[in-house]
């Protein structure tokens, strides 16, 4: 559909920089599957928490000292004497919670729904890109307040380059910018913190790329066969994901206004002292999966526990890179396969396991269940998923989105690859 | 049967690895630590979502500050001037100005390149007792006091498994107050066998029952004016109160302000709700007629 408009200007201008047009072709008339349900809420609504974060973040950046003598006291003038200073750093903490869980729910739809099959795959390596940018975002941004959490918590993390064998302790200095964490540390994390975000709206914008390209995949997980499944992004999914995002402003509003500290550590109201090292070191909740798995892991063979266990951190994630062709099945919804949706779940569990091992000190039971779950992790990845993909046979597939149910024993559509 | 064939090859994976992570558990059980006594919680006037502080506890509770725990603790983040704010202990701008010239602050250099002490002024912070960390650990056996500004929310308890599930549902995240209100009234004689180091004190509510801070309260040791019970139980909730105000100064406007933001969302979400379901009611028409 071409422009439609009765504005002198915005002619004027669409017809040297077409920005209207493309905003029309993208955002308005954009033809989206007319059967997605609430899970789709989650890739705009991750969307508008990232503008939030900056926004909230450019504004508490204006009155941040990155000094280790001056930057928790500027917090400490942050939350006591800036006109709603308290409000916008409420808001960026929890927005740093809520943007985890959003995104962590919009991978988990994906796992669920085949999302990162073909023809999306660079799609969801886009994904897992931001993620990781994610994660050093905020892990760096946790830093800033220089409480103790923060200052042990740079501490740990950059040291677990040590694990890497002979060039690891050149590294830690590198990273450190010094032998400890300490001034040079503080400034090169502010000013990654300042830039990361930035580099993730770029990529945000790949990921929209490649996800216009074939349109958003369905609850159903088959191809759309004409305009009757799809409708225009505007005014359904608009208002859809309007309604969405007011729902999640509820839980946010209620986090920011009556809990606002219940996700922090007490610890981190302590200005750092690196001679105190406090009695547990615990990351914030996002990445208490990651730590537990860490943890976790034993020597292995000729490899220490430590290196094993980085290797292990890094690889829990780095192997998603390798989902679309691990899922050996042609069938992209859970709905349709009935073995895989319930390791689907049995997966889910072993996450959450992970999430509580990762709170606890890795000795005794948690420990073992650390272990269980770790090893599951991966067994889900490299054994189950493509076993199950082979062996399972999955339920007739319906005809097409607009008619569910299924008539007669046509081919199901999408279920077999055709490649250009 | 083959249903619930994919559980039971989970079972067994699970068993099987579980096995092996039990065997190949090579960690020691742990040396048994001392389990400190849980703090009572008490309802505070701050709690739950239309929680204010209580001007009056406030007002004593700074007054316990002021003329105990100001001896050893600094309260480096709190001005003068934040007696008289609102949603704080309610005191006149006149009486923080009185209560700032009380105290002597040093100031300076002056135009001989001297430091000077001087009284106090409504817009200075409250001067620490000590010069410096080293003269606080010089004069008290080696340890610091901890910094009082933030102590309430720097200090918490682990309610653990399941409680915590439970008190995300009932609002309940006063463990910083209810921790400080127990460490004060926790000095008891430790029991049979307890290896108490030297120069420490034994607190049931401490972790590791050993601390170093002397029992800093005793009944009828801070004479009120307004009748209320010069008790250590009354002392240790009226100083609590009054730390949470130190380390939460926004909290009446914060509860306030959230109210009126909640009253906003919900409304506009419900419009919300019913303009989505107008807009989709040809689309959901429309495919319960073709199905």
């Amino acid at each position: 559909m071409s422009l439609q408009t009765n504005s002198k200007i915005v002619k004027w201008i669409d017809y040297r920089l077409p920005i209207f047009t493309m905003m029309q072709h993208s955002a308005l008339d954009y033809p989206t599957p007319k059967n997605l349900n609430y899970w789709w809420n989650f890739g705009s609504l991750a969307g508008i928490v990232l503008v939030i974060q900056i926004i909230t973040g450019i504004v508490l950046a204006m009155h941040y000292t990155p000094h280790v003598s001056m930057a928790f006291d500027s917090i400490q003038h942050i939350m006591r004497d800036v006109n709603y200073g308290w409000l916008i750093r409420y808001i960026h903490m929890n927005g740093a919670s809520m943007f985890f869980a959003i995104v962590y729910i919009h991978i988990f739809r994906g796992f669920y729904f085949g999302s990162y099959k073909y023809p999306r795959e660079l799609l969801w390596w886009i994904g897992i890109i931001i993620l990781l940018v994610m994660m050093a975002t905020a892990f760096m941004g946790y830093v800033l307040p220089w409480g103790q959490m923060s200052f042990w918590g740079a501490t740990v993390i950059t040291n677990l380059f040590s694990a890497i064998p002979e060039v690891g302790n050149a590294i830690v200095t590198w990273l450190r910018g010094g032998f400890a964490v300490d001034n040079p540390t503080l400034n090169r994390f502010y000013s990654l913190h300042y830039l990361l975000p930035f580099i993730i709206v770029a990529l945000v914008m790949a990921h929209l790329m490649a996800l216009h390209q074939h349109g958003s995949n369905n609850p159903l997980g088959i191809d759309r066969k004409g305009p009757q499944d799809s409708i225009p992004f505007h005014p359904y999914y608009t208002v859809k994901d309007m309604f969405g995002l007011m729902v999640f402003l509820l839980i946010f509003a209620v986090l920011i206004f009556y809990f606002p500290n219940m996700l922090g550590d007490p610890a981190n109201f302590i200005q750092a002292n690196p001679l105190q090292t406090p009695e547990d070191i615990v990351p914030e909740w996002y990445f208490l999966p990651f730590y537990a798995i860490l943890r976790s892991v034993p020597n292995i063979l000729f490899i220490p526990a430590k290196l094993a266990g980085v290797i292990c951190m890094f690889g829990s994630i780095f192997l998603l890179f390798l989902l679309p062709w691990l899922d050996t099945s042609p069938v992209r919804s859970a709905r349709f396969r009935p073995i895989y949706r319930q390791f689907f779940w049995i997966f889910v569990i072993a996450c959450i396991g992970l999430e509580y091992v990762g709170s606890q000190k890795p000795e005794g039971l948690p420990l073992v269940i650390g272990r269980i779950c770790t090893a599951y992790y991966f067994l889900h990845f490299l054994v189950i998923v493509p076993l199950v993909g082979w062996f399972e046979t999955p339920r007739p597939l319906p005809q097409s989105i607009s008619e569910p149910v299924l008539r007669g024993g046509a081919v199901p559509a999408g279920a077999v690859r055709e490649k250009p | 049967m083959r249903k619930y064939l994919p559980l039971a090859v989970a079972l067994l994976t699970l068993g099987v690895i579980g096995g092996a992570a039990i065997a190949a558990d090579d960690a020691s059980t742990p040396p048994p630590v001392y389990t400190a006594k849980e703090p009572n919680r008490y309802s505070w006037s701050f709690q739950g979502p239309f929680g204010t502080f209580d001007r009056a506890a406030l007002q004593r509770g700074y007054q316990v500050y002021k003329e105990v725990c100001s001896n050893c603790h600094s309260l480096n983040y709190i001005a003068f001037r934040n007696l008289a704010d609102p949603g704080g202990p309610g005191f006149t701008e006149a009486q923080a100005a009185a209560i700032a010239a009380t105290f002597q602050v040093t100031d300076g250099p002056n135009d001989q390149g001297q430091m000077f002490q001087r009284p106090g002024k409504i817009s200075d912070y409250f001067p620490p007792p000590f010069a410096n960390p080293q003269a606080a650990a010089a004069a008290l056996g080696g340890k610091v006091p901890p910094d009082m500004s933030d102590l309430a929310k720097a200090r918490s308890h682990e309610w653990g498994f399941p409680q915590f599930v439970f008190d995300a549902f009932t609002t309940y995240q006063e463990d910083g107050p209810d921790y400080i209100h127990a460490i004060i009234n926790g000095y008891t004689t430790p029991p049979p066998g307890f290896p108490l180091p030297p120069g420490g004190q034994y607190n049931k509510y401490f972790p590791g029952g050993a601390i170093g801070m002397p029992q800093p309260l005793k009944d009828g040791q801070v004479k009120y004016t307004d009748g209320t019970p010069e008790t250590l139980d009354q002392y240790g909730k009226d100083v609590a109160a009054f730390l949470m105000w130190a380390a939460e100064p926004k909290l009446d406007e914060r509860h306030r302000l959230g109210f009126q933001v909640m009253i906003f969302l919900i409304v506009f979400t419900g419009l919300l709700y019913f303009t989505k379901k107008k807009v989709w009611h040809d689309v959901h028409h429309e495919s319960a007629a073709s199905s």
